[in-house]
């Protein structure tokens, strides 16, 4: 099994936005800044488990949109004074290709 | 006995390794040069100025003739290699010219990227390449006429800036929201525009190529958005791609480019690369810079050195257009491990960026002033630690390790008679005067009394500074609540400013209000984007991605992830076609909640955001559109039955409340906007907790306004009674258009009402007809753009990229 899948094309994902990725072991979502960085997080808030992927995305981070819960998207740590971690996947860029960590894709991944 | 060297391709990376390597050793190698272009090498980077007519062809030739002779290189020119045959090692030219070799370099460039629109072979389109392309705009430019340039990148605006120096009139095409979004952030990228746009260049963002118009010859290009804009040349400007068709051919590794290695040869030991037709790494290099730097390991192991080795590039840009300075370089991305040190000059349109990481310089944007550019990417490329010039790192190298900079020292250093206060002509030491002789200490003052920054106010930081220079630990800064922490400008003072200094973009508002962050937050995008959405509705164009989620795809999101969907029933009236085309919706698509909502309509729970525009195209179908129960903006009009069938009704409530909603859906205001129309004071429509409500008499409306029945519950107040129905829809709508105009975002109405007052609000929209009249008129001018059923938009496909997951894998597929 190789270590890496691909997901999709760079330009799938719109600069301050984000796509999803579905997979056994749940949704993941895959976020560009608008400096073109892109990102992977489970897409679950750790605070109500809110789809991260729906958020409003700013500088480094997304907002929830459920409740505003702030999540940094390099750490998937929560920001401010609110306390919990959104699992971040290794994420690759080869050329125009996005690639993340296969195992994260499986059931009980972390 | 000296080697063969054979190089294919005659451009900069080819001239720069020769150089190189004849510095090294020059009799190493017989040298034998194919160039597909009737030319020498000459300097492509300043194909700009010669367009521009700042310089001539002869000006930039690189290496004349006397060059390939007294280093003994057989220069082929307009032969252009066609085959490669490793076996025997030698290459073949299309006109029959052969070479043998012993080392191959390839430095075959890169081809202009043709957007593949109808049309795009058309005469009169060209690309921006070479020396041929720069005469075939010169020949055009002769005749004048119009010119499209598509594409706002480098190469796109300095073309443009070219064309317009040689008297054209140029339209820029760009597809992203802002310029050259690539190499700058989009505060930089606002600024350039306002350059070019300065310099007669009409900008077009988001302006996506349908065709390109024409019989015989371009004549015009339509954009998808079905515009048509006429044209006498069409520059294509879009990109670059390597050209690496001829390594490809010989059997090389190839991906986008031809692969090399740190070593710079290709998978055969004994093919070179360089350039742009090379990835290194993963990544194609389209500047200057890192072709030298490629040209130069090149050079080296061709002498024989075998550690020579690239490792890859920072790169730097520079626009090359008179009077516009630009640089950017390294990476300018925002993260929490980065710190951004920003310094916006607004009244000269100076923007300057420096992000840091731990003590290094990562990246750095600079507009208006780019001397230290070249100083910040030394630091760069060096990872110098800049800890101790942190605090006056921004200021550029001239300050370097000086004192800590004062904020109020740039004003300080301003002489007496400097103007602060354009609109007003106040100076310096006039301000400093007055707030002495009259004991002045409130901004409020100051203005009252030197008429300073009491115009358009863009001066208010500069008059504060002034204030805190002559007052000293005596003054304090109004104390208004900032938006949020990327700036000190209360809600008041952001959308004044809009108005007056007539700012129509995000990006406008970051850079003249002086923003602190680059991008904003989730607190003021979705603010700005409304403010900006309603000064200047024929003109703005909605940003989705400063929207909450629920606004951006018009639908409820759930706490499971899933959404609402909430279809218009026009003052609570259905009917049993649309019921049952409900009906057959949440069959069809397993919608497992269907509930009656508190305003009158039917709400379809838990569905899923995949279904979205399948649901919604149903329900169009049948006539029915979007509820925007999700929105910032007008939700229901609740009625009762009205005199048509209550034995008390005094009025036709229910056509009533039809009407306001059929001329009120669709706008949008700071925060949700509830209606309410009862046919008589017993208010079975519950008119009086509503933002707006109606209560029907026997001698006409009674119009309520400012209630709530939410987080907090409050009666509404009486603004006034119209006699017949039209006056009625007139005073509600200019009520509205008031609250869009004053409302901070996310205020209710009632909160908006106690803040401005009563009187203040029935002084205009009752009392003074003048003023009602403009204000409901530009409700109805809002509105033109405001109709458009979203629903019916994604159902036809707009924003597909938003219901659709990017990828879906099976457990199989995901355990292969």
């Amino acid at each position: 099994m190789s270590d890496w899948i691909d997901v999709g094309a760079v330009e799938d994902v719109p600069a301050l936005g984000s796509r999803i990725v579905q997979a056994p072991g749940g949704n993941i979502a895959v976020f560009k800044a608008a400096d073109g960085t892109l990102f992977a997080l489970r897409d679950r808030c750790p605070h109500k488990g809110g789809p991260l992927s729906q958020g409003i995305v700013h500088g480094h981070s997304v907002t929830c949109p459920l409740h505003n819960w702030v999540i940094s998207l390099e750490s998937g740590e929560a920001q401010g004074a609110d306390q919990g971690c959104a699992h971040k996947i290794p994420l690759r860029v080869n050329g125009a290709r996005i690639l993340l960590a296969a195992s994260a894709l499986l059931p009980n991944a972390a | 006995m000296p080697k063969k060297l054979v190089v294919i391709g005659n451009g900069m990376a080819a001239g720069h390794a020769l150089e190189e390597l004849f510095s090294r050793s020059p009799d190493a190698y017989e040298v034998t040069i194919f160039g597909a272009e009737p030319r020498v090498n000459y300097n492509r980077i300043m194909l700009s100025p010669v367009l521009s007519g700042e310089k001539a062809y002869e000006d930039i030739l690189i290496h004349d003739d006397a060059w390939y002779e007294a280093n003994g290189v057989t220069p082929h020119r307009g032969k252009q290699v066609v085959q490669i045959d490793r076996d025997a090692k030698h290459v073949r030219a299309a006109d029959g010219t052969t070479a043998e070799y012993d080392q191959l370099l390839i430095a075959t460039g890169s081809l202009p990227f043709i957007i593949p629109v109808p049309g795009a072979s058309l005469p009169g389109v060209v690309t921006y390449r070479d020396q041929d392309d720069v005469e075939s705009m010169l020949v055009a430019a002769r005749k004048g006429g119009r010119a499209i340039v598509i594409g706002g990148g480098l190469l796109g605006l300095e073309a443009a800036a070219g064309l317009k120096a040689q008297g054209m009139d140029v339209t820029v095409l760009h597809l992203m929201p802002t310029l050259m979004e690539r190499q700058v952030d989009p505060s930089a990228g606002y600024l350039l525009q306002r350059a070019m746009e300065e310099r007669g260049i009409a900008v077009r963002c988001r302006a996506n190529t349908h065709a390109i118009l024409g019989e015989a010859h371009v004549t015009g290009v339509k954009l998808d958005d079905g515009t048509e804009l006429p044209a006498d040349i069409v520059i294509m400007a879009v990109g670059i791609k390597p050209n690496a068709v001829l390594g490809k051919e010989a059997g090389l590794e190839t991906n986008r480019g031809i692969l090399v290695g740190d070593n710079m040869r290709t998978s055969d030991p004994n093919v070179l690369a360089v350039g742009e037709c090379v990835e290194h790494r993963g990544t194609c290099y389209g500047l200057v810079a890192p072709l030298y730097e490629m040209a130069k390991v090149v050079a080296a192991q061709l002498a024989g050195d075998a550690t020579a080795s690239y490792t890859g590039s920072v790169t730097a840009t520079k626009l090359k257009v008179t009077g516009i300075d630009l640089f950017s370089a390294g990476d300018f991305s925002e993260a929490d491990d980065r710190q951004d040190i920003v310094l916006r000059d607004v009244a000269r349109g100076i923007y300057k960026r420096v992000v840091l990481k731990g003590n290094h310089i990562v990246g750095a944007v600079l507009y208006g002033e780019t001397a230290d550019g070249s100083w910040f990417f030394d630091l760069l490329r060096k990872e110098t630690d800049v800890s101790e010039l942190r605090d006056t790192l921004i200021f550029g190298q001239s300050y370097a390790g000086g004192a800590s900079l004062d904020p109020t020292a740039a004003v300080a250093a301003l002489p007496d008679d400097a103007e602060i206060c354009g609109c007003n002509g106040v100076c310096k030491s006039k301000i400093a005067q007055t707030i002495n002789e009259k004991g002045l200490s409130t901004l409020a003052d100051v203005r009252a009394h030197t008429k300073a920054s009491a115009s358009c106010g863009t001066c208010t930081g500069l008059v504060e500074q002034v204030m805190a220079l002559t007052l000293g630990d005596k003054f304090s800064r109004a104390a208004t609540e900032p938006m949020c922490g990327c700036t000190d400008l209360g809600h008041d003072e952001v959308r004044r400013l809009i108005g007056v200094a007539e700012l129509k973009s995000i990006p406008a508002v970051m850079q003249e209000l002086g923003w602190k962050t680059s991008c904003g937050c989730a607190k003021c995008r979705p603010a700005l984007n409304y403010y900006l959405l309603c000064d200047w509705p024929e003109e703005y164009e909605d940003d989705g991605r400063s929207r909450y989620i629920n606004e951006r795809i018009h639908a409820n999101i759930q706490k499971d992830g899933t959404y609402s969907v909430v279809p218009r029933m026009w003052g609570g009236l259905t009917n049993p076609r649309e019921l049952r085309a409900i009906a057959d919706v949440a069959d069809r698509y397993n919608i497992p909640t269907v509930k009656v909502t508190g305003g009158q309509r039917i709400d379809l729970l838990g569905v899923r955001k995949e279904d979205l525009p399948a649901v919604w195209a149903d329900l169009n179908e049948a006539g029915m559109v979007s509820g925007h129960a999700y929105a910032k903006g007008l939700r229901t009009v609740k009625t009762c039955v009205g005199k048509e069938w209550c034995r008390f009704g005094t009025q036709d409530s229910t056509s009533l409340g039809v009407k306001i909603e059929r001329f009120m859906w669709g706008s949008w205001t700071p925060a949700k906007l509830k209606m309410g129309v009862s046919g008589c004071p017993r208010n079975c429509a519950e008119a009086t907790c509503k933002d707006v409500g109606v209560i029907c008499v026997d001698s006409g409306f009674e119009i309520h306004f400012a209630g709530a029945a939410g987080l907090h519950i409050k009666g509404t107040q009486l603004l006034c009674k119209t006699a017949g129905e039209d006056e009625c829809i007139e005073v509600i709508a200019a009520l509205t258009q008031l609250y869009r105009e004053q409302g901070h975002y996310l205020e209710r109405m009632y909160k908006w009402a106690d803040r401005v007052g009563l009187d203040a609000i029935r002084g205009i929209v009752v009392e003074d007809h003048d003023k009602r009249r403009a204000l409901f008129e530009r409700f109805e001018i809002s509105q033109r753009k405001a109709q458009i059923d979203p629903w019916a938009e994604r159902a036809a496909g707009r924003d597909a990229h938003e219901f659709k997951p990017m990828a879906n894998f099976t457990l199989a597929e995901a355990a292969e």
